[in-house]
């Protein structure tokens, strides 16, 4: 073997070792943020953190059931906004828009979806808040939801997309009408794909802070109705960490850990439906 | 990002591709009478989707009018020296922008001069030389880093990266490229230098899974016709198979970088949020989106909540520009690349 080639081969093995590294680093990276919460969250997670209140502030002790609940709420509204539009929003896209209306829907979602958290929260500031002339519930569930929309509506199409034309096609021969189509056969083809797109974009605005700050804003207490500020999970992780009180941070590390675990578990959830068999054509 | 699941996708698009478009309601619908659509419910069915639809662009449309016009004062007060003062100061009605465009700037640049590398290499080695069973599993672990929300990095930054930080790597740092502007001044572990490592952990999944991707769309013959030459498996991938799939490459890079600009959270906990404007990487500095975040609840007066505003307007132009030019760069490298396949 010439030197020359020994040397190519030398180079092709070290640069090819060294992308290994790199691809080993990157996934390293996922369980050394589990391995850290679980550690730090893990001890300061108690019985106490799911069902108190804040504690006063210089008080130790205490948890966050406010947060928890408060998260569940600004969830619950932001599906009810982002569900129903993306759901039919796609199935406008996927089975009866063509050309420019499809182009401009789909335009405006995918600027939608590249819109950073924070501008959606100063947009939602001045459409819901100011009017109001205060931070709700409300106010935190339309930022989220308006982050789940081009989420859901975008991946939702793509597996409406997926369904094969025969079935389509069969269905219409046997007479039933467009709708009928999409309602009996399309839809329940591709609800896999579709309870995992809801899913996905679910988790991720579950850990949505920035949007939340000046919206639903914080609460140290209870937070009746959906016209209040609220307290909710991600930005008490924020508050408490920045915070200059060492229970405070272990707190933080709980609350870290409960969101991580949620989000994480919806995510392996959802593309276990997904794999578990979509309808995906054979030709 | 649901690359996990392109798989499935991917293969019913190719499907899609070959038996021509899916069946509008354009020629069927027009083929029957107005009347007999409305009796059988289709038309009202268009109709239903059409607002949920269309409701999409009406959103996104009021949100542009909305940062437009919330922003008027500062904009007719300020004009272009809202970009080129640095002077921000509340109290006065004295609203300059530049540290925090700097800061953004600053260390989206940093957080790019470490995810690129990291995250091409990775991505070369999940599309190039792992077996797809192993690719797959990576890049499921890859999907769910995407996943982690912002503030759990932010938590991480301030009680893992900031002292090891202050302690270790600064020092280091200074120690052997004192002499360098960039690494000198007291090490505070809060700085550029931190979001910047933050935010390239946090963009390297979205790098890794778009450019893994595209690597994968490059035909199988391109490699093969590199290796019957006599190139070595690293010759194939790094001079033939990465040329090819160069601007989908840059694109994932765009889509990462418009990340690293809005990023909020994680900034905000590790930059130290001071308005400074410092050629050191130690020092603490100010992003965009980390300024709206600390101050848009404490903003008295409408100039200064303007001014916020006229920021936000600013960060989603910037976004805006650099998804549209990586989608359309991303799109233009799938459809050079017809065939896909591991090597």
């Amino acid at each position: 073997m010439s030197p020359r080639l020994r040397w190519r081969k030398f180079v092709s093995g070290f640069m090819l070792t060294m992308t290994g590294v790199c691809a080993l680093l990157a996934v390293s990276v996922l369980f050394f943020i589990l391995g850290y919460l679980v550690y730090h969250g893990g001890t300061s997670i108690s019985w106490n953190f799911f069902t108190k209140l804040p504690a006063p502030v210089g008080e130790s002790g205490g948890g966050m059931a406010n947060a928890i609940l408060g998260s569940a709420k600004l969830l619950l509204l932001a599906s009810l906004a982002g569900v129903p539009i993306g759901f039919f929003g796609a199935i406008y896209l996927a089975e009866f828009s063509g050309g420019t209306t499809a182009f401009v829907v789909r335009y405006a979602a995918d600027l939608l979806n590249g819109v950073p958290s924070i501008v959606i929260g100063i947009f939602s500031y001045s459409l819901v808040v100011l009017p109001f002339k205060h931070f709700s519930t409300l106010a935190g569930g339309f930022a989220l939801g308006l982050m789940m929309i081009p989420i859901t509506l975008r991946s939702t199409e793509e597996f409406l997309r997926a369904v094969p034309r025969a079935l389509r096609e069969a269905a219409m021969a046997l007479g039933a009408s467009k709708w009928k189509t999409i309602a009996t056969v399309i839809v329940p083809a591709a609800y896999r794909g579709i309870l995992t797109a809801i899913l996905l974009a679910f988790a991720r605005v579950a850990g949505e802070t920035a949007p939340l700050l000046f919206t639903a804003f914080g609460n140290r207490f209870w937070s009746p109705g959906w016209n209040q500020p609220t307290a909710s999970l991600p930005v008490m992780i924020f508050t408490y960490a920045i915070a200059p009180y060492d229970d405070w941070h272990r707190q933080a590390w709980a609350a870290g850990l409960v969101l991580l675990g949620l989000i994480l578990v919806i995510n392996i959830v959802a593309r276990a439906i997904l794999s578990r068999g979509i309808a995906v054509p054979r030709s | 990002m649901e690359s996990y699941q392109q798989d499935p996708i991917a293969r019913a698009e190719k499907v899609a591709m070959t038996t021509t478009t899916v069946p509008s309601a354009g020629p069927v619908a027009g083929s029957r009478s107005l009347f007999s659509r409305l009796r059988e419910g289709d038309e009202i069915a268009r109709m239903i989707t059409f607002l949920f639809a269309a409701s999409v662009v009406l959103v996104t449309l009021l949100l542009v009018l909305e940062l437009w016009q919330g922003s008027v004062l500062p904009r007719h007060k300020f004009g272009f020296n809202f970009f080129r003062t640095s002077v921000w100061d509340p109290i006065f009605d004295q609203f300059g922008a530049l540290p925090f465009i700097y800061g953004t700037l600053i260390t989206a640049s940093v957080s790019l001069l470490i995810a690129v590398p990291l995250g091409i290499g990775a991505a070369i080695f999940l599309a190039e030389l792992a077996p797809p069973r192993v690719s797959d599993a990576l890049e499921f672990f890859i999907d769910l880093l995407a996943a982690v929300p912002s503030v759990i990095y932010g938590l991480l930054g301030v009680f893992i990266v900031v002292p090891l930080m202050r302690q270790y790597i600064q020092p280091a740092l200074k120690h052997s490229f004192g002499f360098l502007p960039l690494f000198q001044g007291p090490a505070y572990g809060v700085g550029f230098l931190t979001a910047g490592i933050v935010l390239a952990i946090m963009i390297i999944p979205y790098i890794i899974s778009v450019s893994r991707e595209v690597l994968l769309s490059v035909p199988r013959d391109q490699r093969e016709a590199a290796l019957s030459l006599g190139a070595t498996r690293w010759e194939s991938t790094w001079k033939i198979v990465v040329p090819f799939a160069r601007t989908g490459i840059f694109g994932s890079i765009f889509l990462a970088l418009a990340r690293a600009l809005g990023e909020t959270m994680a900034v905000t906990m590790v930059i130290g949020n001071t308005p400074t404007i410092s050629s050191s990487l130690f020092s603490p500095g100010y992003s965009i989106a980390a300024v709206i975040a600390n101050e848009f609840t404490e903003a008295t007066g409408d100039l200064y909540l303007q001014a916020l505003i006229e920021l936000g307007l600013v960060l989603f132009i910037l976004t805006f520009i650099l998804n549209g030019l990586a989608r359309l760069l991303i799109v233009a490298t799938s459809q050079r690349g017809s065939g896909t396949g591991h090597a």
